[in-house]
Parts: C-alpha cells; structure tokens; sequence
C-alpha cells in the first residue's frame, strides 16, 4: 500500500496530525460503528441510567408546558414592564448555541478546514437539537399558544389576513425556520454515506430496511460520490450566510425597538459573535464529555480542542469589544435614557447579573492567550461551562434588564422567576441531553467517510499539493 | 363544588327555583355558604392558584340563582315585560343621589337591560356637576358584591323577616327610656322627618349619630365662634389664596367632587387673562395629603400642632387681639407664617383659610375668625337646623356606651354603620353591646356589628331602594333604585317606620308621602302608584303634585328645593381668645399618631370593593392594604425600613402595624389609614391591612400622641404599584412639566425646551391623518388633583379586571388609566407631582409595527386599535411600548366571577380572555355610539364634547379634554394649541395623540428663596 510520508518533527509539534494512532479505513469504521451497531445489553448501564435521567427531565418539561398552556403565562415570573424575561432568553440561548453546528459544518467545510470532520456531525445535530429546544419557546411564550400557528402565512380562516411583515417576530419565525429546514438536510447529506456504511453493516432485516431506507439507495459509486460533493458544497454555501443572517434577525427583535438596551445598531454583528462564542463553548463541553466517556482521544485530538479554543478566545473578545462600544455609544449618544440603561445595568439593581456575564464572557476566556491553557482539558471544560453561564446571562441582561426599568420610573419593575420558568429551563436542556446521547448512541457520531478522507491525506494516499489543505 | 353542576342541570322556570330553594336550605349547602367562606377567604390574596378562586365563587352561583327568582315588586318592572321607549341592549340613565358620610353627590346610573352598570356625576346637581368621586364609583361593585350580607341572622342563625317583624312589634319600648338608636349622618330629609316622629313617639328615646370619619368639628367650632347652630359653606372657585390647615378639601375631607370642582376652576390657564386668575394654595399638615400635592408651597406639622398654627396665624392677622406669636423666629415655620399672613392679607375677600374635621373645634372657630376678619367671600354660614334629642360624634358614641354599660339600654337600633369596628377602642363597644337586651343592626355587610348584635337584618343598597338625600346646602334628590334588591334588604326608613309601628313600612311610600307633602296641591296619604298607560297620563295630569314628584325623580333634583340662604353672623373674637385659653396644648415629644380616613377603603366600609382595594393610594401607591407611614428622618432615627412590623402602644390600647416611609410626612409622627384589618368582612377585604381602630381612643381621636414604639421582628410586604427609591423621582427626564407662571409669562416656550426633539422621520411611509375626525386628548397637569376618580371610572366602564394582591406585587395590575406620582425636592420636603397616564393612541405606534399578527392596528380616525381575537399574545408591543400602557392578561382574571359579579360588567365592552393584551381605547364604544346616533340624526356631524371619555367624564376637575383634533375649534384643539402643550417623549417619533398641558405653578417668591 501506501508509504507514510517522512515529516518534519518540528512541522509535527506545531501541526500534529489530525488523526494520531495511524488507523486504516477499516479501524475508523469499526471504531465508529461498533458504538451504533452494539446490542442493547451490552451498551454500558451508564447510558440507560443516563438517558433516563435526562428523559425524566423531558417529562417535566411536558409537565410544566402543560400547566402553562392550561393556565396562562401567569405561572412564570414575566410581569409588566418584564413581557418577556426567561422564555425569550432561553429561546436566544438556544438558537445561539445551534450557531456554532453550521459554522463548523459549513464554514468550515468551505474553508478546507479539515480538522472539523470528527466534530462536525455532533456539532451538527448539536444545533437541531438546540433549534429544537429554542423553538418552544417561542410558540408556548405567547398567550394563547393554540393559535401560534398565526404566525405562519399558511391560510387560515382564523386570521383572514396577512401577517404583519414589518414585525421581526415575523422575521424571526422565516429565519429560524429556514436555518432548522437547512439545518436538517445538511446534516442528512452528510449523513448518507455512513447510513450505507451501516446498512451495509446490519445484521437483521429491521436494521437493514431502516437503513437501507435510509441511505436512500447510496452505492458509493465516483457519479453519487460526485452528485454528494456537489450538494454538500451547496448546502454548506446556504448555510454559510445563515450563520450571519439568523442571529442578525433574532437581535432585530431588539435591535429595530425603541427601549434603551435594546434600540442598538450594535446587535448583529454582537449577537452573530456571541452565538459562535456560545456555541462552541457548548460543542467543547459536549465533545470533552465524549471524549472521556467513549475513548475517542484519537478522532477528536488536542488540535482540535486548541483551535476551537482559538475562536471562543477570539470570539469572546469581540463580544467584550461589543461591550465597551455599546457602554460608549451611550455616554457618546448624550441620551440620558441610554446612559441610563447602561449605568443601571452595572450598577442597578441587576448589577449581578452584569457583571457575571461580563466575569464569564470577557475576562475567563482571556485565559486561552496561554496555550498551557488552553491546551489543558480541564481548564477548558470549566470555560465551556462558564462561558455558557455567561452567553446565558448576556441574553438576560439584555432582555429583561433592559425592560425593568425603560422610560418611565413609575412604570419599572424587577423580574422574580417562578419555579415553572426554572423547571422549563432545566426541562430544555433535559430534552437537549436527551436527544443528543439517543443521536450518538444510534447514529454515527463522527462522519466515518470524512475521517476516512483525512486518513488518507496523513497516509500521504493523496498527492503531495491536496495534503496541503489540513 | 356540584353547585355549578346542580344549577345547569336544573330544570326551567318555577321547578329550578324550588330546588334551589330547597337546597339552600341543605345544612351542607349553609355550611359551605357560611364556613367555607371564611376559611378560603386569604386564599385569593395570596395564592396564584385561580383554581381557587373559581371554587370559592361557585357558591354565588346558587346565591345570584336564589336573588334572580324572586317575584318582581310593585316598583320596579321586570326586564322581560319590558316597558315604555325599553330597546333591549340599549342604555337607559336614571337620576339618584348617594350620601356618604353625610355627604351628598346628585348622580346619573346608567343601566343596561335593568342592571346599573356604571355611576356618573349628574351635571345638574350643585354638588356634582357632572363628577363623581372614585369612592361613589365604586360604590356600583357593593351593589353585586357577592358577600353581602343575604338573610336575617338572630344571634347568628338565619331566620326569616317576618320572625324578625314580630320580634320588632313585641317590643315594650314605652315611652322609650330604653330606647336608643345609632346611626351613620343622616342626610335624607324624609328620614328626618320619621325620626321626628319616632322621637316624638317615644319622648325618651335618643338617637346618636356616629361614624369613623364626621363632620361635626365644624358645626362646634362655629357654636364657640357664634354661638350660634351655624355650619359653613365654602366656596373654594372664590378664593386666590388658600390655607389648609390640615384639610385634605381636594382628597378625603370631602366626599363630593365639589371643592376639586371649585378649586381646580381657579387652574384652568386657557388664555392670558386667565393667568391673572390663579389661586395659590398653601397646605399646612402632617401626612402627604394630595391637597399637599397640589399646594404650590406645604409646611409639614404634626397634627396636633395645628392649632397653635392657627392661633398664630389668627393673632399674626391681628384678629385675635391680646395673643402673640409663637416663637417668632427665622425657622421654616415662622417664614412660612409670615409669608402667608403676607399672602392672606393682601387677598383681603379673595382669601379662605379652611381646615379639616380631623381638626378640634377650635381650629374650625379660628379659622372661621380668620376669614371673618379678612372678609373672605368664599366662606359663608347657613342656618343648620337641629333636634333635640339627635347627638352626634365620638362623645355622644361615649355617652351612649356608658349608658349600655349601666344597663339603661333595652332596645338599640343600629340604622346603617359597624360601630363594632369603627368605634375607638376604649369604648369597648361589643362588649357594651352584649349588656343590651334587644339590639337590632341593619347594615350592608355580616360585619363584625352583625356578629356582636342579637338582629341583624340586611341593608338595601341605594341604588336599590327608595330614599331621597339632602346637600349640606339644601339641594334635595329622590333616590330611585334601578334594581329590585339583590339579597332582599331594606331600608333605614323601613326599619325605623317598623318599630315606630307606623302603617307605612315601604321606603316608596314613605319618600313619596314625604315629598308629595311639600308640593303644591298635594294629596296626603295618596300612596297608590299610578296606573300605566292613558289613565297615567290624566292622572298625572290632574296632579301636580304628582307632576312635581315625577319630575324630581326624573331630574335627579327636587323641584323647588334651591340653595339655603346664607346668615350674617359674627365671629365673636373674645369667646375664641376664652376657648382657646381653655384649649389643651399639644403633648411635646413622642410619637404621635394620626388617623385618616382612607382614599381606598374610606372608614372601612369599602374594605369588601375589590376597584376601590385595587386602587392606588394617590401619594404613597399602596394597594391592598394600610401601612404606619413614617418620615425617612424618623424611620433612620428609630432605626426601621419598609416592612418591619411595629407594635404601637398608648394606653391600653395597643396595635401591629407594618412600617413604610412616607417622604414629607412630618417628623415623629405616624399616619395609618382608617378601614383595613376587617375582621368580618368578604373574601377581599378580610384581613386586608392594620386596624387602626384598636389604637383609637375617644379622647385622642384624631391625633394620638406619646404612642410608644416597639419592633417585633416581624416583617410584612406592602405592595405599591409604583417601584420606591430611585424611581419615586424622574431622575431628570422631562415627563411631568411644570414651570411657575411667572417665568411662563415671560418666556411661554419654556415648556417646549424641557426637551430636545431633533428633525425625525419614519422609514415607513407617513400617513395622513387630515381627513374626518381625528380623536385626540389633552389632559391638564395644572388642574388635575390625582384624585384617582378617573382611574376607578376606567375599571367600571371597560370592564377591567381587579388581580388581586399578589397579582399587584407581580406588575400584572390592569388599569388602562394610572396615576404617576413623583417626588420632586428633597426626601423630607418633596413636593409630589400627579400624571393620569392613559394609552398615548401613538400615530406612529412603537407597539404596532412589532405585532406579527397585525392584532393592533391604526384606524383612519387615528386610534391605536386592540384587536383582541387577533391577539396571540406575544406581548412584543407590551415591550415595546415606551409607557408601558399596554396591559397582558397573564390568567384568566375573570375566571372567577360569579353570576353576580359579572352583572357589573358594561356589556358595551368585551371581557378580555386570557394570554391576550389590552390597553386604554379612548372608549372607542362611546365614540361608536355617538356616532350612531349621529348617523340616526340625520347623518348629522358629531358635536364638539359629544364623547366624553369615561376618565374625561367623570373628572372633577375637568383636566381631560377629548375630541376632534383636526376641527379647530374643538375645545382640544385649542388646548393643543397652548404653549405649554407638549408630548411626552416625542423625541421617540412616536407622536402621541394625547398630550399633556404643563403644570403652571404659582408659588409665593417670598417662599422660593
């Protein structure tokens, strides 16, 4: 076969490969497939034991959405002036977290960056499912919940109109919705030639009619593998401007109101940032977890955890440059309802929660300037987590700080949550584990056929100007 | 909780009635009516489970059942047979009156389909014109409050009224030695004139009139001042410069519109001649009143010291010869002194000095010297009649305690009132009532008198019986009910006319012989109603007595009745100088405490009105409930915050009372409100506050001084409707305006540079809004009092729902109009500004671009319209809406009306569902209806001031002006046109349809300084 290309050892420090250990293609498939075709005795008590826990968060979820759709928003903490406090929030967060799925599938991709393939499948599925989860919010956040579908120009005789294309909410609903359809096929396209890597697999005839259904008749043949590029280089080409645009629209909410904190030009560009910060901060704490728990130190390596430490860095500090510039525009704009946003919002009453987004997002991540740190799991892992804590906080902020207290002093107020708007939270990211360990145990969580790809370069299969592109 | 169940699946007409009947009857049924009740009662309050609620009002199911079967009587017809003009669903209005507390409004009720639904001022009436007070608003709630009281209880125990008339007619009352009767003011002329009889009657009987808050400081200081039964008239539209010694005239102190009415005609700055016409009030007192609000200088005393106040104004003014001046020094007190007596002197005519019954009679005699001797024209005397016999106030109360308690009462009539909780304290008067063998209550409610009394009866509310009330003035009202009585209650003339065992016992009859007495031509004894149709008319015809008593029910005043004419009388200076050196001085030191009547609750007898428990008190915006206020300086110097739960002791007497700091209260002293901590009362009011009877005492009945203070570690929460702190200011921003009269004058563009409005222009493509009515509003800052009127008119005409206590703490109160209130000044000198708040109704609407399903829109005529099955309740234009008018119905705040309740409703305006938004209309189905009597008229155009708002309306002091704004020459155009005209937060480009006139200030420079 081949011959493994000499590198340079000091090229090999700063570049080290992608995928160590040297495996061949059939090591990769059985590593990546045994996980999915394992019997359901043998997968570790662990998982059930885990996945149970998080469904039982499920079923709070449905609980709690239940009493609110029974009994009205009431049972949060949402008030006058507060409308809308952790729903909203949550449904940002959410969305926010899915941006960083697209941006290393598509972007990525685009950008030839090859370490994105052992990732990119979770990533991936890591933002439906947090699409997912932010999509409830928004149709069990409003007041009548049964006639949410109002804000979809379907027909309905209900309405008898149009809806009002000059609300963001309107805008809001065609972005997300357009990001969740692309979402789904880009995943799914990726997805078909290791569905017939498992149809191939299978052993039963239910496993091998699922799949076979599945993989929608993938040969493998040079004509699908060439339609197959062409259509993941067209989806990774739609998703790319999603990336910018859904955040951007989601911040318009904000961003095209008249209250000080929200009324800000400052927003799509900030929001964009923070929903990549967010994003793989998650995708960080999601892949250390799996990792550890499913031993895949060789497919997901140190590389990768650095690099994607590189953007939460980078990112993280465009956000706090997002900071300052808003702080500055208010003393700069000479309003005083803006300045007085911003002073409230560090000194007010929510001082709290300021200052613990500006702890969590701004001054954390500067610790990755150090590449003992950002190359220690540990350290990262806690990051992941209190750059999350932090992105959460922002949308908070933002949201329901800035409503307490807007124009009129006789009309501010301060937002208490309720058990149910805690429980609904906790239930999201419930449905959100529950999704994801159901996805890596039944689907291939790293796309085989991309891994594959990369193997072959390190092998030195490619000619010597393709091995470039890692 | 099968009532519900029981009700549907009963069958129709007679049979359902006799089930329910029956099952009334039940134990069970008893059980749960009368215990469930109670033990729930808190539950409301504080439970978000309005689960709860539903269950508790189930059982008014039964109850409106067991009311809507009775048989029509003779007076009132039926809805079903309908009568002459009746359109179904149309509104038809009547004319009455309402006393309370003595005091008297001329009233119009409109009522749809037989039911009242809404209480308007009646222009005709001297007392109203036009205005309503939010207390007589509210007063609509109790007609259908659920909890009323529904049957005749001996000793507790349901019984029937005819055991009740045979209890009565066993009576050995003899010459009535034994006989007392106890009553609130009596205002109604016929029931003076029973009362004569009955005391004629029974030439040893006396009668005592009492309640919490009376007026009859007044009627004693002018005996020491005249010598004379005198009681004054004022007439504040007289005065330039006014003193209030301690008189809340705009707020509590008087329970008609008059004296806003009056007050505020003196601020109405509609032209530069009208500049010159700007009266100057400066108030002198303990607690923030809104007339301190509304004075252009205040000086904080406590209660006590008021008199001294006085008496150095009367010597400073020379009219008390032979007394100087009290510490005549360069203190606040004695600038303030010298300003005013400046000030008064130089007015001469066009000065009052006025105080409150609050006040003691020396006060009231000083001042009327005072006025006397500047020659005011706005204060004159009239002959007061008096009986002998009939005494009034705590020490008649006090009198009649100690002879309950020596066993000379056999038989007390309570006509009316709760002396159980509203007598002081140390009267102990359930217990001197349990020594009474007969004692009889009639009154609204099962309170706490109905518990302690052997009989309690059910009392009819006036706007279902017959009565007739009399102004202070003279200006009589027949009292015409528009209902037959819900719970089968009486009257006071009926009870009284049963025990006098007099042959006519129905209140028609007994007001109706009254007054056909006095007309001309007359029938005596002529009680048979009037037949209906041609022989009617004959009838009416051949009578004019009849005639005369037909128009004085329909006119809503009685014809021929006029104004008393006013006495000359003479202070007498000398008698004053003698009753003031008797006068006790104020205790020095201490704490003192001062009781008022509340602006909510009044003396506790709107505890059970969810409007009234709902609506904000003016100054410090507490709802649902009462607190100590305290001045900050005190609360820091006794080291206490907001909440903490105090004991306050003198005496014996002794109470718990929640602690909450009251910027511009006077240092070391306490204000609680009057009317909370019910014992026996509704589910709403139960329990609701402190009671600060428990501390009152017959000798300190006002002012309680050297109270001790003790902390209990309690806390408690007071819920305001308004964040404290920081935003009990305006932090510099240029929402209320005001600017003094003397910089307007020279620069009128004053106002217009509070704020900088940059040249603003929308993407969207600007509307025109310059074709057929353009509705729009001006609300006058310089004459509007805060008087809360306008918001409790709100609630009554758009249905809006009362959340309760919890719901309040939580933001999620729904009035469409609030009142802000700001501190202006320093934490122990604020002034307070007040700013009724409707929806702006934005051309450029900030909430409608946001909505995604188009639920509010812009109409033609420039309304921001709610379109409320549209709404899918995303709350975005909620967010969005710079004021933060727009309310969300968070539940189903309605879920837990009853039959009964829901009768309030105006069926003219949808009862909004949960999950959607509402908001201020411009009660756009008052503008409909107009417009379609227009339409019926001829297509005729619609008249300036055809539409009067609900809130416009009911204003007394006429601060709310509505029309067309693109006919120029409507009264809101013009208003628009004034330089002090401004929009608040123009700056946004959202270019509000309603607009305020800035405050015109008319401060003494002297003060300024």
């Amino acid at each position: 076969m081949s011959v493994a290309v000499p590198q340079d050892p000091q090229l090999l420090e700063v570049n080290p490969p992608l995928v160590p250990g040297h495996p061949d293609y059939h090591d990769v498939t059985e590593q990546i497939s045994t996980i999915v075709e394992g019997d359901v005795r043998t997968t570790p008590m662990k998982y059930w034991i885990t996945l149970a826990c998080t469904s039982s968060i499920v079923v709070l979820l449905g609980g709690m959405l239940t009493y609110l759709a029974l009994t009205g928003i009431g049972v949060w903490g949402n008030n006058r002036p507060v409308g809308w406090a952790w729903d909203i929030t949550n449904f940002v967060f959410w969305i926010g977290i899915g941006h960083a799925g697209t941006l290393i599938s598509a972007i990525l991709f685009l950008f030839r960056q090859k370490w994105r393939t052992s990732i990119n499948r979770s990533a991936e599925a890591m933002t439906l499912f947090a699409v997912m989860c932010a999509a409830i919010f928004p149709v069990f956040h409003t007041g009548r919940p049964w006639r949410a579908y109002w804000l979809f120009p379907v027909p309905n005789t209900d309405l008898g109109m149009w809806q009002n294309f000059r609300s963001p909410l309107i805008w809001d609903v065609f972005a997300v919705n357009t990001y969740l359809t692309v979402s789904i096929l880009f995943w799914f396209t990726g997805l078909v030639p290791d569905l017939a890597t498992l149809r191939d697999r299978a052993v039963g005839k239910v496993r091998q009619y699922i799949f076979a259904a599945l993989s929608m008749g993938w040969r493998g043949s040079a004509r699908h593998w060439r339609h197959y590029e062409a259509a993941y280089l067209i989806l990774a080409g739609i998703s790319t401007p999603l990336v910018l645009s859904v955040h951007s629209v989601v911040s318009f909410d904000f961003a095209t109101s008249v209250i000080p904190g929200w009324h800000t030009t400052i927003f799509p560009p900030y929001f964009v940032a923070g929903a990549i910060f967010s994003g793989f901060a998650c995708v960080m704490t999601l892949l250390l977890i799996a990792r550890w728990t499913l031993n895949l130190q060789d497919l997901i390596t140190m590389k990768h955890l650095e690099n994607m430490n590189k953007i939460i860095l980078a990112t993280g500090t465009i956000v706090g440059y997002a900071y300052a510039m808003e702080f500055f525009i208010a003393w700069y704009s000479g309003n005083m309802y803006e300045r007085f946003t911003f002073w409230n919002r560090a000194f007010g009453p929510y001082w709290w929660a300021a200052w613990s987004m500006y702890t969590c997002n701004v001054f954390i991540p500067q610790l990755y300037w150090f590449k003992k740190l950002r190359t220690n799991l540990w350290v990262m892992f806690i990051i992941s987590i209190t750059t999350n804590i932090g992105m959460w906080f922002e949308r908070f902020v933002i949201i329901a700080t800035s409503l307490t207290r807007d124009f009129l002093p006789t009309s501010w107020g301060y937002f208490h949550p309720t058990y149910v708007d805690i429980c609904t939270f906790i239930g999201t990211v419930g449905l959100f584990l529950t999704l994801f360990l159901l996805f890596a145990r039944f689907l291939p969580m790293i796309a085989i056929s991309e891994v594959k790809g990369v193997v072959a370069v390190e092998k030195g299969s490619f000619p010597k100007e393709r091995q470039e592109v890692h | 909780m099968s009532l519900v169940s029981i009700k549907t699946a009963a069958p129709t007409g007679p049979k359902y009635w006799r089930s329910l009947d029956e099952l009334a009857k039940t134990p069970q049924f008893r059980e749960f009516v009368e215990q469930e009740f109670p033990a729930h009662a808190d539950e409301m309050l504080e439970g978000n489970s309005r689960r709860t609620v539903l269950k508790l009002m189930a059982a008014s199911f039964g109850l409106a059942g067991l009311a809507a079967c009775r048989r029509p009587v003779e007076h009132i017809y039926p809805t079903a047979k309908g009568w002459d003009n009746y359109v179904p669903g149309e509104k038809l209005t009547y004319a009455t009156a309402v006393s309370l507390a003595g005091q008297v409004t001329g009233l119009l009720v409109e009522t749809h389909d037989g039911r009242p639904t809404k209480i308007e001022g009646n222009p005709d009436h001297p007392f109203s014109q036009g205005a309503a007070t939010a207390l007589v608003q509210a007063s609509l709630l109790n007609l259908y409050d659920p909890d009323r009281s529904k049957s005749v209880l001996e000793a507790g125990k349901e019984t029937s009224w005819s055991a009740f008339e045979a209890t009565v007619k066993s009576l050995s009352l003899g010459d009535g030695s034994g006989l007392r009767f106890l009553s609130e003011t009596v205002a109604s002329p016929s029931l003076f004139a029973l009362r004569a009889d009955v005391l004629k009657k029974f030439p040893k009987a006396k009668w005592v009139e009492y309640e919490a808050f009376q007026r009859n400081a007044g009627r004693a200081g002018a005996m020491i001042a005249f010598n004379e039964a005198v009681s004054p008239q004022t007439d504040f539209s007289k005065a330039k410069v006014i003193v209030a010694l301690d008189s809340d005239f705009l707020g509590q102190d008087w329970q008609t519109p008059l004296p806003t009415k009056q007050f505020s005609s003196r601020r109405h700055m509609d032209s530069e001649e009208d500049f010159d016409k700007i009266n100057r009030l400066y108030s002198v007192e303990s607690q923030f009143s809104i007339t301190g609000a509304n004075a252009d200088h205040r000086l904080r005393l406590r209660g006590s010291e008021i008199k001294q106040f006085a008496a150095d104004l009367a010597a400073a003014l020379g009219a008390l010869p032979g007394l100087n001046v009290l510490n005549n020094g360069t203190d606040r007190r004695s600038k303030f002194l010298a300003a005013i007596v400046k000030d008064l002197k130089a007015a001469g005519k066009d000065s009052l000095v006025i105080t409150s019954p609050r006040q003691p009679a020396i006060v009231h005699a000083l001042a009327f010297l005072i006025n006397q001797s500047l020659g005011s024209t706005a204060m004159e005397f009239a002959k007061s009649g008096t009986q002998e016999r009939v005494e009034a106030g705590v020490d008649a109360l006090k009198a009649l305690v100690g002879e309950m308690n020596a066993g000379q009462v056999s038989t007390l009539v309570m006509l009316g009132g709760n002396p159980v909780y509203t007598a002081p304290a140390d009267l102990a008067f359930a217990s001197a009532l349990a020594k009474v063998a007969a004692s009889l209550h009639l009154g609204p409610d099962e309170d706490e008198t109905a518990a302690s009394a052997k009989w309690h009866v059910p009392e009819a509310h006036y706007l279902e019986s017959w009565g007739d009330a009399v102004t202070s003035t003279g200006v009589a009202t027949i009292q015409q009910p528009m209902i037959d009585p819900i719970f089968g209650g009486r009257t006071a003339a009926e009870i009284l006319a049963l025990v006098s065992g007099s042959p006519t016992t129905k209140a028609h009859d007994i007001v109706k012989n009254y007054w056909m007495s006095t007309f001309p031509g007359s029938h005596p004894g002529e009680t048979k109603s009037v037949a209906s149709g041609k022989d009617a008319v004959k009838e009416i015809t051949a009578n004019p007595a009849e005639q005369a008593w037909r128009k004085s029910v329909h006119d809503g005043i009685v014809s021929g009745t006029k104004p008393q004419e006013t006495a000359k009388v003479t202070a007498d200076a000398k008698r004053i100088a003698a009753a003031w050196a008797t006068e006790p001085k104020a205790a020095e030191g201490g704490i003192e405490v001062a009781f008022v009547p509340s602006a909510s609750v009044f003396d506790g007898r709107f505890a059970n009105n969810g409007w009234m428990q709902e609506a904000p008190d003016p100054i410090n915006k507490v709802v649902w409930g009462n607190a100590a206020l305290i001045s900050p300086a005190t609360a820091k110097a006794k080291n206490l915050s907001d909440g903490d739960v105090v004991t306050l002791t003198r005496g014996g007497l002794k109470m718990e009372v929640s602690v909450l700091t009251q910027p511009g209260q006077a240092d070391n002293a306490i204000t609680i409100a009057l009317g909370y901590g019910r014992e026996r009362c509704g589910r709403a009011g139960k329990d609701v506050g402190f009671n600060a009877n428990l501390l009152r005492s017959s000798d300190a009945f006002w002012y309680a001084p050297n109270v001790e203070i003790a902390t209990t570690g309690k806390t408690y929460t007071h819920v305001t409707t308004q964040e404290r702190g920081l935003a009990d200011g305006m932090n510099n921003r240029p929402l209320y305006r005001e600017v003094d009269i003397a910089e307007y004058k020279k620069n009128p563009k004053a106002i217009e540079e509070q704020s900088e409005v940059p040249p603003l222009h929308s993407i969207y493509t600007e509307l025109n809004y310059d074709k057929g009515y353009q509705w729009g509003m001006a609300i006058d800052l310089g004459s509007c009092t805060g008087c809360n009127a306008c918001v409790v008119a709100c609630v009554a005409e758009n249905n809006t729902p009362v959340v309760g206590k919890d719901q309040v703490a939580r933001g999620r109160e729904m009035h469409w109009i609030r009142m802000d209130r700001y501190y202006v000044g320093s934490e122990d000198e604020p002034r307070a500004v007040e700013q009724p708040l409707p929806c702006m109704q934005c051309e450029n609407a900030p909430c409608e671009n946001v909505c995604p399903v188009a639920a509010t829109t812009h109409t033609p005529e420039g309304l921001n319209d709610m379109v409320y099955n549209r709404c899918v309740g995303t709350r975005y234009c909620a967010n969005n809406c710079p004021f933060k008018v727009r309310h969300f119905n968070f539940l189903n705040f309605h879920k837990g009306d009853s039959d009964i309740l829901s009768m309030v409703h105006n069926p003219d305006v949808t009862v909004r569902m949960r999950g959607v938004m509402e908001k201020c209309t411009y009660c756009v189905q008052r503008i409909q209806e107009t417009r379609i009597a227009a339409k019926a008229d001829g297509r005729r155009e619609i008249k300036d001031g055809e539409i009067k708002t609900a809130c416009q309306q009911t204003c007394p002091a006429d601060a709310i002006v509505f029309g067309n704004i693109n006919d120029p020459q409507s009264k809101v155009s013009k208003l628009k046109k004034q330089e002090r005209n401004y929009a608040m937060l123009a700056e946004l480009d959202i270019r509000p349809r309603t607009t305020y006139l800035a405050r015109l200030r008319n401060p003494n420079p002297e003060l300024e300084a």
